[in-house]
């Protein structure tokens, strides 16, 4: 039979300092961890919500965002006459180009500049589009100088309330409306209307973008291909979910490596100070376990006490420290999207993989940091454990 | 009357580095069944070392140490810890008490290992600690009782599963002279009244003088009287 549970439990109860002490390591490295997973996990929802899966978005060739491409209107009434685009029963092509500029804009916590993404849109966009509710307020009139603001934008940056202005070349716009477009990255936009604010961006009648909504989501490739086929366009057609999630690709993929990066550091660190704890734990009862041996407790017994000693209490420290990680979830913040250079707001989710992520990792603290000074106890003769003072 | 320790030829050689050290040199030690044995002789001579051989908490290098008649020489790791949880009970110069249990369950803990019930463990090791007259310090932990109460619940933890053979090493060694008197006449009592069989090291004459017989060690050789 191995040692009682009891024995286990009076010694952390006697040892309360160095115990607490290892257990607030390991639950900050737990917290930090897992903060810095949440954070990479709501980045790429905010992306991935963007777009539907039946649309396709037409941009330039070679363009890493909407900000770079440009398409002429020759080319995009080409395109439009497609066969594979829906059309309205009048025979119109459900369609939206789109202009899309950045404006730099002061943040409410610091009244610093960022990038906000200012978007053009013909009425089409909203039915084309899909998903974006204005929630308060009313939509911006076509040719009134008049803007709505996402809903994620609107509480970080300053002045964007209702019936507020905003310039952009020393024009003018009043919000008259609030958007969602169900967390996806367009919360994080101003829109207002294609006809103003071409004529005010002196670019005529093309656009960065042109979405297209497809009678088939999976006729995209056979579209892309043709466009593709086209040597005066240098375009390409990609589904709109999968253009915005590539978007999220490189921060996303940063954050993700930062989070391992410094998970990897504090864990090291929380390893060797676990360790060192349950070292010195293990060291000032080696006569006691010399003593267990002598009567007759197999090396196994010992050691399967030690190390489920230090697994459970790092497993309760990486509870703690995913308790702490809690308030975090849900809590928006923004960062400026790599491609787009814009801010792009986005909240942190602690998923239950990241919760099932940080208890293995806080348990793998505890068994390398038990099971090794536990092995150098277990192994020691019992003469010399004995003679320990 | 049988021989219950037979130390055949025994052998120790501890290595330091390239140094070796032979600390008993071909020991040859026997112990008639019922036996009360003192060891004594000089700091260093191998008293200890010959003690842990017989209680198999150390092996030799070469020869037999055959107790109760079984050759413990040749036992595997496992099959000595085995052996020594029901076969030999062991008190200590400094008791080793388990600090974070109480004494009843110090004296418990060697029942642990045998296939007992809960209950049957509690009430023998309650009647140990009666045997020791410590019955009404059950639930004290070591920290609250004197030196030689200590070494009592230590006796009671070494008799506990009932052992035929005890060894002892230096048991008054760090006890005063009335608590050690208290110690030597338990050990007497255990020897006479529960035929223990027993091996106490001590450099302590009075001590000796209650064994029946007295065997001198020095230099690892044991001196012919
Ligand atoms: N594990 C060990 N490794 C190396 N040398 C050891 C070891 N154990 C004992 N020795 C050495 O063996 C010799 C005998 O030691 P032992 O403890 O048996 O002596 P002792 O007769 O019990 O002495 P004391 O009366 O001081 O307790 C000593 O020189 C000691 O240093
Ligand atoms: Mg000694």
């Amino acid at each position: 039979m191995a040692l009682p549970l009891s024995y286990n439990i009076r010694n952390v109860r006697v040892r309360w300092q160095v115990t607490l002490l290892a257990i607030s390591g390991i639950a900050l490295v737990v917290a930090v961890f897992s903060i810095l997973l949440s954070m990479s996990a709501g980045f790429q929802t905010a992306l991935r919500a963007t777009g539907r899966p039946d649309n396709a978005l037409i941009v330039q060739r070679g363009s890493a965002s909407e900000l770079t491409s440009g398409i002429r209107i020759d080319d995009r009434n080409t395109i439009l006459a497609d066969d594979r685009i829906a059309r309205r029963p009048d025979g119109s092509p459900m369609a939206s180009w789109e202009w899309v500029v950045v404006m730099s804009l002061p943040k409410v916590d610091n009244g610093g500049p960022t990038n906000v993404t200012l978007r053009a849109v013909t009425p089409q966009a909203f039915e084309v589009r899909g998903g974006i509710d204005v929630v308060e307020g009313k939509k911006f009139q076509p040719g009134l100088d008049e803007v709505i603001v996402g809903r994620k934008i609107m509480g970080r940056i300053e002045g964007l309330q209702i019936g507020k202005q905003v310039k952009y070349m020393d024009k003018r716009f009043t919000v008259v409306g609030v958007f969602e477009s169900q967390g996806g990255a367009f919360e994080s936009e101003i829109w207002g209307d294609y006809d103003v604010m071409g004529a005010m961006f002196q670019r005529g009648a093309g656009s960065n973008s042109v979405v297209v909504r497809m009678k088939d989501a999976s006729q995209i490739p056979a579209l892309d291909k043709w466009i593709r086929a086209q040597p005066q366009m240098q375009l390409q057609a990609v589904a709109e979910p999968k253009y915005y999630s590539d978007q999220a690709g490189p921060l996303a993929a940063i954050l993700k490596g930062l989070a391992a990066f410094v998970a990897f550091v504090m864990g090291v660190g929380a390893v060797f100070g676990a360790m060192n704890t349950m070292y010195a734990i293990v060291a000032s009862r080696t006569r006691e376990i010399g003593t267990l041996r002598a009567l007759g407790f197999s090396r196994f017994s010992i050691l399967s006490s030690f190390v489920m000693e230090s697994v459970v209490l790092a497993t309760l420290a990486g509870a703690i420290g995913l308790l702490l990680a809690m308030p975090m979830n849900g809590f928006s913040t923004g960062t400026a999207q790599t491609q787009s250079f814009s801010e792009v707001a986005f909240s942190f989710r602690l998923t239950p993989q990241i919760l099932i992520t940080g208890m293995v990792f806080a348990a793998a603290m505890g068994l390398l940091g038990g099971l090794l000074p536990a092995l150098r106890a277990a192994r020691m003769p019992i003469t010399r454990a004995l003679r320990d003072a | 009357m049988s021989t219950m320790v037979s130390v055949q030829e025994v052998t120790k050689v501890y290595k330091r580095g390239s140094e070796e050290l032979k600390v008993l040199d071909s020991l040859s030690l026997d112990v008639p069944e019922g036996e009360f044995v003192a060891l004594m002789g000089p700091s260093g001579s191998g008293k200890t070392t010959l003690l842990n051989l017989i209680a198999g908490i150390d092996q030799p290098t070469s020869g037999a140490v055959v107790v109760g008649g079984r050759n413990i020489a040749v036992l595997s790791e496992g099959e000595l810890a085995k052996w020594r949880s029901h076969s030999v009970g062991f008190i200590f110069q400094f008791y080793n008490l388990i600090p974070v249990l109480s004494a009843v369950e110090n004296v418990e803990l060697p029942l642990l290992l045998t296939k007992l019930s809960k209950k049957e463990r509690r009430e023998r090791a309650l009647t140990a600690l009666k045997v020791v007259g410590l019955a009404d310090r059950s639930s004290h932990y070591p920290r609250q009782l004197s030196g030689g109460q200590e070494q009592r619940v230590a006796i009671a933890r070494a008799i506990v599963t009932d052992p035929q053979v005890l060894v002892a090493d230096e048991p008054t060694g760090d006890l005063d002279a009335k608590s050690a008197e208290e110690i030597l006449k338990l050990m007497e009592t255990l020897n006479q009244e529960f035929k223990k069989t027993i091996v106490m090291v001590t450099h302590d004459p009075r001590a000796a003088d209650r064994a029946h017989v007295q065997r001198h060690l020095e230099k690892g050789v044991l001196q012919l009287r």
